[in-house]
């Protein structure tokens, strides 16, 4: 049964935090539908996030929240998840949370394939805090952190989780907005670890100091520099390589089912005690 | 493995630890290798999924105090356990546990520090990381054992009073006792808390607590539509970032909620009350010093079981009788500056002190020179 918009958000905390332009909204609006379609409850959800934009979306949903430290949304949502299986558990993130602070956590929250959705929402750069350079921000790119620009390699946080044992690993831009919704929904079907990275706009952090500031100029650049998977895999394009040459693989990049941590607890408990 | 039978057995006191934590209805643990502690992290791989809880080792010791938060929201009850630089990377999770009011306990086996240090050896060098460890004022609850009977007794006392309190509870042992063999008493039965409920008609223990400083608590999955943040929130769970009066309420309220309950927190043990010489001492410190008011009744002994919140009525009521004080721990200086503190406050100046380095408990002959010198 569908769930209505006023339902679904908190809509009395509107209006949010997130600046005009932000590719969050988007991203919610994905999700609200993703969610929809899925048959979920959102009294059996829980919504989680670390710190930054990103991990403030579950603040406006309407199910349980959990808005915890920096970087450590999967390791709380990981103990939440094992200690009541019957909680859908989703997470909010960002690069910055996910991929730096919490990047031993992320890496091993795959491995392990707890029963988790994750939407990594990435917009390279640390918004919230007026925009440093992340551990996504391509090379040569400006921020407050790297004025003659970013001297560090990018890390390909898609790669990284399907490399580092995810079921579910996907990567569309804001404006895929079809293909994300459609990923999600798999996402939140999914056993064990579903990671959707969602290469997003940031025009107040990002944009504005990389030629950028207009909402719409970013959006143009997330689409000239996307790529389908199958069209990189075609012309051989060094994928680990991604935004040194500006480019951004889209699809989905794994889509298995390996038994998940709870289908392995589980299975071993009831050979402990008959 | 089965549970040990009501009666006396002989055990190690980190294992009386793992077993008092299940008999307290352990249902989740996280934890991470690190000596002195691993042999509860170790007993619960086994023991845990037995008795139907889910037993993790984590990828470091920030992730298992995130993971045992995690759980509690689930509505279990939650214990890692670690020791020294476990227990630095533990404190960002501390103070949200704090902040948020999750009902966990931290096992802390002190070991030498700073740093790496004596892995195998005891210290008591972190009574005031435990206290002021993450950044804001907050406060814990902190119990240290003496024996392997309280490394099993204080651990059920730990979760009890985590759930009433709705606080991160620390048993903070150290590796003396916590590899310490000897002789245990498991009890029949054991009074067990359980958190309040948000719109629970359940009446219990952690009922006995005005909802003006400890609210009821709102489990995942339960409807509550619970709001969780370790921002600044009101009591509605809304965020107040900005707002004066609602972070003034909110931080003077976790403190209260366990400075004004002293009295039921404090634990202690005192030997010859009526001494004009008193030690002050506490965990494998008291182990000499016991000792040694037990063979002279001239010489009294308190015996702190609780440390945070300190339990200033028995120290000052000690200051008030005892011409003077010796406070023995194994450290520069961390409880005897709380003592002087006291003491002060009502006259007792003789506040003498035996600060033990090196890793080994005080023996006797660290203590009786000292005694000697002092006015009794």
């Amino acid at each position: 049964m569908a769930v209505q918009f006023e339902e679904f958000f908190r809509v009395d905390r509107f209006p949010h935090v997130f600046c005009p332009g932000c590719g969050i909204g988007v991203v919610m609006n994905c999700f609200y539908r993703a969610f929809n379609d899925s048959g979920l409850n959102l009294k059996d959800t829980v919504f989680t996030g670390g710190i930054g934009c990103s991990s403030r979306v579950p603040m406006y949903i309407n199910g349980d929240m959990l808005h915890t430290t920096h970087g450590r949304a999967i390791p709380f949502a990981t103990g939440l998840k094992l200690a009541n299986p019957k909680l859908k558990v989703v997470i909010f993130a960002g690069d910055g949370d996910i991929g730096a602070i919490g990047g031993n956590h992320l890496i091993n929250g795959c491995r392990r394939n707890v029963d988790l959705t994750v939407i990594c929402i990435n917009n390279n750069t640390y918004g919230m805090t007026g925009g440093q350079m992340s551990t996504t921000t391509p090379h040569g790119y400006l921020s407050t952190t790297s004025p003659d620009g970013n001297p560090e390699y990018p890390f390909d946080l898609s790669k990284l989780a399907a490399a580092a044992g995810a079921n579910y690993v996907a990567r569309w831009t804001v404006r895929h907005v079809h293909e994300l919704v459609k990923s999600m929904g798999k996402a939140l079907q999914k056993r064990g670890f579903a990671f959707v990275e969602v290469a997003s706009t940031c025009p107040t952090g990002f944009g504005r100091r990389n030629n950028m500031g207009d909402p719409v100029q970013q959006l143009e650049w997330l689409k000239s520099m996307s790529v389908r998977k199958e069209k990189m895999d075609e012309e051989e394009i060094d994928q680990m390589d991604l935004n040194l040459q500006g480019l951004i693989s889209v699809g989905e990049f794994v889509d298995r089912d390996r038994p998940s941590l709870q289908d392995i607890l589980s299975s071993k408990k009831s050979k402990v005690k008959p | 493995m089965p549970d040990p039978k009501p009666g006396i057995e002989f055990m190690q006191g980190n294992d009386a630890c793992t077993e008092g934590a299940l008999a307290a209805g352990l249902k989740f643990f996280a934890g991470y290798p690190i000596t002195p502690s691993t042999e509860i992290t170790e007993r619960l791989a086994y023991r845990l999924p037995e008795k139907g809880g889910v037993f993790m080792q984590m990828e470091d010791e920030l992730a298992c105090i995130s993971a045992i938060v995690g759980a509690s929201w689930a509505g279990v009850k939650a214990m890692t356990a670690t020791s020294g630089p476990g227990f630095s990377l533990m404190q960002e999770g501390i103070g949200y546990a704090a902040m948020t009011e999750t009902p966990v306990v931290i096992v802390h086996v002190m070991r030498g520090g700073p740093s790496t240090g004596q892995p195998t050896m005891a210290s008591q060098a972190d009574i005031m990381q435990a206290k002021w460890g993450s950044h804001g004022d907050y406060q814990v609850i902190a119990l240290a054992p003496f024996s392997v009977q309280e490394s099993y007794d204080l651990t059920v006392e730990a979760f009890n009073l985590s759930e009433k309190y709705r606080v991160p509870t620390i048993l903070l042992s150290d590796a003396e006792i916590a590899h310490m063999r000897g002789r245990i008493d498991i009890p029949a039965r054991i009074d067990l808390v359980d958190r309040k409920e948000l719109c629970s008609e359940k009446r219990g223990e952690a009922y006995k607590v005005p909802d003006k400083l400890v609210p009821p608590f709102a489990t995942f999955g339960h409807g509550h539509r619970s709001f969780v943040t370790g921002m600044t929130h009101n009591a509605e769970g809304d965020i107040a970032p900005e707002d004066e009066k609602v972070q003034e309420e909110l931080v003077r309220r976790i403190n209260d909620k366990i400075l004004k309950s002293q009295k039921d927190i404090s634990r202690f043990e005192i030997v010859n009350p009526d001494a004009k010489k008193f030690i002050i001492s506490y965990g494998s410190s008291a182990l000499a010093a016991k000792d040694i008011a037990i063979e002279d009744e001239k010489v009294g002994l308190l015996r702190l079981k609780t440390i945070w919140p300190l339990p200033e009525e028995q120290i000052l009521s000690v200051a008030h009788r005892a011409r003077s004080i010796l406070v023995v721990e194994m450290n520069k200086g961390q409880m005897v500056r709380e003592v002087q503190r006291l003491a002060y406050s009502v006259g007792c100046k003789a506040v003498r002190f035996v600060s033990k380095l090196g890793g080994e408990a005080p023996r006797k002959k660290d203590i009786l020179p000292v005694l000697k010198k002092m006015e009794g």
